[in-house]
């Protein structure tokens, strides 16, 4: 009986996050747009930095 | 007719065809200065990745946008309406770009800083197609943020709307309680089963601690999910009527006072599961018809159209000014492509001012001086000066929509069948309860208490309302997949039970994009076509353009000089014959009566033939009309003269009106008569002078050619492309009722089982976890599945 109720805890507390997640992803606007992060991740960022300084000393890039 | 080139090249930034090589940079090919120009700005930002992502994802720039186009971001109260967030550190501004369409576009606009140091960061919402920009306030200003975006092609779209207030942001309170009766109504449900699969009697305890847990989780359900209904049942009780929510509401309160009557005296484990959900289910039937019966960005009003500020000639000077601020005596200078915002008289410059906006009517209007522009147009060409004689909101283009009429049309919702439906259904239960009521009291009082609140608890017309919520979202959802936007769900209903079609015809059944041009007179040798297009290449006025484009276009045939007058033609020496196309006037000297859209040719003198532009009918129109008036009455009405009677005659067969200069008045008086002769009116237009017809019609219909295209108020937009599948539009429309019909059935059904058992008084939580999900989910299946086939029947 002990152990039903420990697991009654467990699965009860595991479904609360479950649904802390669900409020704070809605909140947080997750669900709004649904492209950008999608391919905003696949973006090969390259350091910006070096744009400033390292970059302008070679022959500027060409589009292929 | 001759052919253009062998192979074709495609611009490298925009992907259109090139009409010449000349335009290169590091080997690319380019259509126009424009594009090679954004390729240039990207290349030195060091963005090419841009290219890399898609194919040619450039936006075509062969109309450039002029220098200071955004001076008027200087204004520190424009900028104020713009900006969102401004301290000294850092500026927050949202630009809507409805160029945005690919991962290039966001790629480029979230690498905006890699431009301009002074750019802190930009972010996309791709859905929205705006970009969210935090600059640095000392860093660049409004001016070159906006300057920035559009050098590399992509202008931000600011319009008069803007510095009006903002929208308030979606509620979303709806979404979190639909989150909580969900954990809730899961978690009862599985804490019902030990009940349900008989738990040993001697586990007392165990069986207590569930049913408590269930009390506990009913709780958030009742106070918190449960809101909206009622809020709903006490509003409209409040009003004196009753609607679909309040048995809902009144089902929920039952059931958990008797759960939870019965869980304290130990006398059972109630019907929690039950209430959960119910709510659950509603809740969710209830955010979809929110989704589903949202204003979709129909309501635009001229505002959503018009620039926000306009250059005014004060002192020779140009001085950015906001529309509302321009008065009655103002000077306006309108540059090439800017919309014409004000009633005015032309003092200056030739004014081409397509009206294609208002009328639909694909060719520009010349104007001379001292003539009255109207608001709504936008010049092509050269620079004009207008001197304003009424204000923005007098001019005969904002009175048009802001008529007496168009607001009385918006009363005309919540007519739909579901409605009156329900509220049916809500007096046979009552009535049912009261009978069932009476007859334990008689026979066995205690029952009575049992008997009534599961008839409560089971007959909840919970599966009536999502019947219909989840076949409209469907059908929606399948129209829109075919670029046909309808406003709301009731829309679907309207067309379902219109019964007269009205067409208009310039810009609806024609394109505003094509031309037919017939050539009459003398025949012409391949040599002779090309210099008439080499010459008519040469020449702003549409109509040569429309000309040039028709017949085609060689590189090797270039005028070696020529000399055009605004207005009326053009005239030049190709290969040493001296070529003249334009008016009748010009090209032999002579007057004459107009005879429609024509332009007559000479070579050296000689008047050989007149080029005559007919009106493009859209494809596979004929054969619309042909299926549409099987079953319904039809009529076309058109602004124009009847020159095109003939013609119209034929596409639209002998079944049709046909109605020729009617004023815009004249379309709504039109669809008013047959209203009064009880018809049910479906209008199909496109310009604003549609406008009126399309509010007053039953169910309006605006055709829209190009996706950022103006289209007037209505409940529908139709893609110029899809109008052909119009009657299978309406068909679908119509089986939409069915539908409905046939899962209103099964759920009365689902009732009379659940009703059976609750008169009786033995309905037990067992039958009722059974019923309410099952008939939810079978609702469910019915509505996507036969809309879905439906759709996939008639190839939608």
């Amino acid at each position: 009986m002990g152990v039903i109720i420990l697991l009654l805890i467990a699965s009860v507390s595991v479904a609360t996050i479950f649904l802390g997640a669900f409020l704070w992803s809605v909140k947080s606007g997750q669900f709004e747009d649904d492209y950008s992060p999608a391919s905003r991740i696949l973006f090969e960022d390259k350091p910006s930095s070096s744009t400033n300084n390292s970059d302008s000393k070679k022959p500027l890039q060409v589009c292929k | 007719m001759p052919t253009i080139q062998a192979t074709k090249i495609q611009c490298f930034h925009c992907g259109e065809d090139c009409t010449t090589d000349n335009i290169r940079l590091n080997e690319k090919i380019f259509c126009c200065e424009g594009c090679k120009m954004v390729y240039q700005v990207i290349d030195q930002g060091g963005l090419c990745t841009y290219y890399d992502l898609n194919k040619n994802p450039g936006i075509n720039q062969r109309i450039i946008v002029r220098t200071d186009k955004f001076a008027f971001l200087e204004d520190k109260k424009i900028q104020q309406q713009l900006i969102s967030f401004r301290d000294d550190e850092q500026t927050r501004v949202t630009f809507y770009l409805p160029q945005i369409h690919c991962s290039s576009c966001l790629y480029l606009l979230e690498n905006l800083y890699k431009f301009d140091p002074g750019i802190i960061s930009s972010k996309v919402n791709f859905t929205r197609k705006e970009v969210e920009i935090v600059f640095g306030t000392k860093g660049t200003s409004l001016r070159r943020c906006a300057e920035l975006i559009t050098s590399i092609g992509y202008e931000p779209y600011i319009s008069l709307n803007d510095l009006e207030e903002k929208r308030p942001p979606i509620n979303k309170s709806m979404i979190y309680q639909l989150g909580v009766a969900g954990f809730c109504f899961g978690n009862i449900m599985l804490m019902s089963f030990p009940e349900y699969l008989g738990i040993d009697a001697s586990e007392v305890g165990l069986r207590t601690l569930f049913r408590s847990v269930n009390f506990i989780l009913a709780f958030p359900v009742l106070l918190y999910s449960a809101l909206p209904f009622y809020q709903s049942a006490w509003k409209s009780l409040k009003h004196k009527f009753l609607n679909i929510d309040a048995p809902i509401a009144l089902a929920i309160i039952i059931t958990f006072i008797r759960s939870a009557s019965e869980v304290i005296s130990g006398t059972g484990g109630g019907y929690f599961d039950s209430m959960s959900g119910i709510v659950f289910f509603m809740l969710a039937g209830r955010i979809l018809q929110d989704k589903t019966y949202r204003q979709l960005s129909f309501e635009r009003d001229y505002t959503s159209y018009f620039p926000i500020a306009i250059s005014v000639l004060k002192d020779e000077k140009e001085i950015p000014t906001t529309l509302p601020e321009i008065k009655a005596g103002d000077t306006l200078l309108i540059h090439n492509e800017e919309l014409i915002p004000a009633d005015g008289i032309l003092t200056k410059g030739k004014a081409f001012i397509d009206y294609s906006f208002v009328t639909g009517e694909s060719l520009p209007v010349p104007k001379e001086v001292g003539e009255i522009v109207y608001a709504g147009g936008k010049q092509t060409g050269t620079n004009i000066e207008l001197l304003v004689i009424k204000e923005v909101t007098q001019s005969y283009l904002t009175r048009l929509w802001s008529r007496d009429e168009f607001k009385q049309a918006n009363q005309k919702k919540n007519t739909s069948f579901v409605h009156s439906l329900a509220r049916y259904f809500t007096y046979i239960l009552l009535s049912l309860v009261i009978i069932t009521a009476t007859y334990w009291w008689m026979n066995d009082v205690s029952r009575v208490w049992s008997a009534v609140t599961a008839m409560l608890i089971i007959a909840c017309p919970c599966a009536l309302l999502l019947s219909n919520t989840f076949t409209n979202g469907n059908v929606l959802r399948i129209l829109g997949r075919n670029h046909f936007y309808l406003r709301n769900a009731q829309t679907i209903e309207d067309i379902a039970a219109a019964d007269h079609i009205v067409f208009d015809k310039t810009g609806t059944l024609t394109s505003t994009q094509e031309h037919d041009i017939v050539y009459k007179g003398k025949l012409l040798s391949k040599a002779q076509q090309k210099q008439v297009a080499s010459l008519a290449r040469c020449s702003s006025h549409p109509l040569s353009r429309a000309l040039a484009s028709s017949i085609g276009f060689d590189p090797n045939v270039v005028p070696t000089s020529f000399r055009e007058i605004a207005g009326k033609g053009i005239e030049g020496f190709v290969a040493n014959v001296l070529v003249s196309l334009g008016s009748f006037e010009f090209v032999t000297g002579a007057k004459r009566n107009s005879i429609g859209t024509a332009v007559f040719v000479s070579f050296d003198g000689n008047p050989c033939g007149i080029y005559h532009f007919h009106n493009h009918y859209r494809k596979l129109v004929p054969l619309l009309f042909e299926r549409l008036k099987r079953t319904y009455k039809l009529s076309v009405i058109s602004g124009d003269n009847d020159a095109e009677a003939e013609n119209l005659r034929q596409v639209a067969g002998s079944g049709a009106d046909l109605l020729f200069e009617q004023k815009p008045e004249d379309k709504l008086r039109f669809v008013q008569l047959l209203q009064r002769r009880g018809s049910k009116v479906m209008m199909i237009g496109d310009g604003l002078n549609d406008a009126g017809a399309l509010k007053q019609s039953n169910v309006g219909i605006a055709v829209a050619e190009q996706n950022n295209n103006f289209t007037p108020a209505s409940d529908a937009i139709i893609d110029a492309g899809k109008l052909s599948q119009l009657d299978r539009f309406i068909y679908l429309c119509k089986a939409n009722r069915n539908i409905v019909m046939a899962s209103f059935i099964l759920s009365i059904v689902y009732n009379i089982i659940g009703l059976f058992f609750a008169v009786q008084g033995t309905l037990s939580p067992l039958i009722a976890a059974i019923l309410m999900p099952s008939s939810s989910l079978s609702i469910l299946l019915i509505t996507f599945g036969s809309s879905n086939l439906l759709a996939k029947w008639l190839k939608l």
